[in-house]
């Protein structure tokens, strides 16, 4: 689990007094949309067994019966399909893959049928569905289990992404992607899972299109996707201690991609860094640093940067998988290269108190 | 009875013919697959259906878009890249759609609507159970809940997927029906080059669904059967599977043959064409209401065509819409 980081602000015009993991509140947004609306049900391989998907589904079978709460056969292709359908039929499936790396086997129904049915069939049907994926980290999860694939899906006009990467918003990510007419992949960290923060109990929508500003700076704009969120917080720390102020973003929502708060930002600071949680080449990262280039030009000079993973495949032995992933530590130097317009060699020690704890399997 | 089949049978094949005649001049601007030889399998089930039925098909839909339905003036201006198309010119030929009259699409990607028509199964038989109001197009008439129809060519029963929709299907005893079109190519190559085992309708048995093959593209029978079936499927029994044997007269592709490519002889397809099914049911038809069906299917294809050329192009704008859809958000969807 992370240790608690700097305060996150989420609205700071709301004052949230109750606390919950960002587990809890995936399931609480579950309940309450399918407690307000007897069109929405959620499947997918395990969501019914003991383990209810780390807890995600938890207490939904008994709730709310077998015909809307059903694990599924090992069947991501067709299931996928069938969620088309549903949507099609005016159902809302959240259709549900404990890795992202399943999504795999069903690119055929998300990028052929999906992504196009509304303009194919000239907006004479409309695909209100939600595809959960969770990315893997740590323990050995390796090859098959890490992947962040979110850029293949931003690539494709008809598909929306989320990545949420706090309670907050994997509640109101989520209860806004089940409302949407349109095919939404709500891609979740395993990591986030085990964040606590301030969730209220009513039930709320983060819309698509619209970033966070979580730390204020004036000396760098730093984006941190999914995961690398909390990890561009604890550079944000880092770099106070050097005297550099970063502002930190949360895109939340990748497509549509609010790049307004992003330029913004960038605009004033001078310096943009992101940080994916994937890989590099053609990832959100390229996107992002792309079209605040294209809007900036001649607008103000900038310096750009991008990390993310490795340009290999994930391995599994601790001591390569810590160098495949960004951390606070690299991001904090990497920022303070682009600020100082040098290679400095610095690192950062590592304090204690921004250490990540990693999660200690078995999964 | 004959009267109904030969006027499905005949407007189809009659538009067809036409469309294969102007695909020359270049006013089509899609690729067609034609159904020329084949509509006997999308007319004798779409026949036993009924209008709030939904059906889901493939790249070669214009027949079963047709026989469920769908407008023929909108699906020639679709073939015409005009506005006023099924799909406002979006779509062309292989994507045809009509969800008023339960064509709830089609994909150039073999076998990809088989499960969309599952998915649309499992809900018909939800909404039942958590609402009063099915969904468009599946109206719960008498004699039953909706039932859904999936068409997919022999070839289809190669993908992954087809196993998998299957599996799930019979699982969940949904109501609906699968239609193997088995006209023997996958483009250019037989069916003897692409399975180790030529019963299809063992497969689907393979899983628990019903299966039953209907041999010469005989119309008669697969309307008679698909009656009972579709009875037995609105009564709450599981999935039912149909092998219909078929044979494509024309190329994979566009408006000609293809016998000259030396994969198949002409000698092969004369049987097929000896026992046309256009012809058959013409000859059963009283000759009195035979001639009062073509005169209203060449008029009705006449003023398709006409309703085609007249029609505009699409706007600009048109490019950027149908993205998304972004009304309506917060409304229950039951």
């Amino acid at each position: 689990m992370f240790v608690d980081l700097a305060p996150q602000p989420i609205r700071p015009e709301v004052e949230v007094e109750r606390t919950l993991s960002y587990v809890d509140a995936v399931r609480e947004a579950t309940d309450q949309e399918m407690a307000r609306d007897p069109g929405v049900l959620v499947y997918g391989l395990d969501v019914d067994d003991p383990k209810a998907i780390q807890g995600t589904t938890r207490g939904l079978l008994a709730k709310y019966g077998a015909e809307r709460v059903f694990g599924t056969p090992l069947s991501e292709d067709a299931m996928t399909g069938a969620a088309i359908g549903m949507a099609l039929a005016g159902l809302r499936p959240i259709h549900v893959h404990i890795r992202m790396d399943f999504l795999m086997l069903a690119m055929n129904q998300l990028i052929n049928v999906a992504a196009k049915s509304r303009y194919m069939y000239g907006g004479q049907v409309a695909l209100p569905m939600v595809v959960r994926a969770m990315i893997g980290k740590s323990w050995g999860q390796g090859a098959q289990h890490s992947q962040g694939l979110h850029s293949f899906f931003m690539h494709v006009p008809g598909l929306k992404v989320v990545a949420p990467a706090t309670p907050y918003d994997a509640k109101g990510c989520l209860s806004a992607a089940v409302r949407d007419d349109n095919p939404v992949i709500y891609v979740e960290h395993r990591l986030l899972h085990f964040q606590h923060g301030p969730v209220p109990e009513e039930p709320y929508q983060v819309l698509p299109g619209k970033a966070r500003i979580t730390a204020r700076g004036c000396d760098v704009t730093i984006v941190g996707v999914s995961a690398m969120q909390p990890e561009a917080l604890s550079a944000q720390r880092y770099l106070q201690n050097t005297g550099i102020s970063a502002e930190v973003i949360d895109p939340i929502w990748l497509s549509p991609l609010d790049i307004d708060t992003i330029a913004e930002s960038a605009e004033r600071t001078g310096r943009l860094l992101v940080v994916d949680n994937g890989w590099v080449t053609c990832g959100a990262g390229a996107e992002i640093v792309a079209l605040v280039a294209e809007r900036l030009m001649a607008v103000r000079d900038l310096r750009v940067r991008r990390m993310g993973f490795a340009p290999v495949t994930c391995p599994t032995a601790p001591a390569l998988e810590a160098l495949f992933y960004p951390n606070a530590r690299t991001i904090a130097a990497a920022a303070r290269d682009l600020v100082e317009a040098r290679a400095t060699g610095w690192l950062p020690d590592e304090d204690p108190h921004l250490q990540r704890v990693d999660f200690k399997g078995p999964f | 009875m004959y009267e109904r089949l030969y006027r499905s049978l005949y407007r189809i094949r009659r538009v067809e013919e036409e469309i294969a005649r102007a695909y020359p001049s270049d006013c089509i601007k899609s690729p067609v697959h034609l159904s020329i030889g084949q509509e006997a399998v999308s007319v004798g089930v779409c026949e036993a259906l009924r209008p709030e039925d939904v059906v889901f098909g493939t790249y070669r839909g214009h027949a079963l878009y047709l026989a469920k339905g769908g407008s023929m003036p909108r699906m020639v201006a679709e073939l015409y890249g005009k506005a006023t198309g099924c799909a406002a010119g979006k779509g062309g030929s292989m994507h045809l759609a009509a969800p008023e009259a339960g064509v709830m699409g089609m994909s150039a990607v073999v076998a990809s609507t088989i499960p969309n028509a599952v998915g649309y199964a499992y809900a018909l038989r939800y909404r039942q159970q958590f609402s009063p109001h099915p969904p468009t197009g599946g109206e719960r008439g008498e004699g039953g809940p909706a039932i859904v129809a999936s068409f997919f060519g022999d070839g289809a029963t190669e993908e992954g997927v087809f196993s998998e929709s299957l599996n799930f299907a019979a699982l969940k005893q949904l109501p609906m029906l699968f239609v193997c079109e088995n006209n023997q190519y996958a483009i250019h190559t037989h069916q003897r080059r692409r399975q180790a085992t030529l019963n299809i309708c063992e497969r689907a048995r393979a899983y628990g669904i019903s299966a039953e093959r209907i041999e010469d593209n005989d119309v008669i029978a697969l309307y008679q059967r698909s009656v009972e079936i579709a009875a037995r499927l609105r009564a709450g029994e599981g999935p039912f599977f149909l092998e219909v044997m078929t044979y494509r007269w024309q190329e994979h592709v566009g408006p000609g043959q293809d016998y000259q490519l030396g994969f198949r002889s002409a000698e092969e397809a004369q049987p097929w064409i000896e026992n046309d099914q256009v012809r058959r049911l013409a000859e059963m038809a009283r000759p009195d209401l035979r001639l009062e069906i073509e005169e209203e299917a060449e008029a009705e294809i006449a003023e398709a065509f006409r309703f085609a050329i007249d029609s505009p192009e699409p706007e600009a704008a048109q490019l950027m819409t149908d993205v998304f859809k972004e009304e309506g958000l917060a409304c229950l969807s039951i």
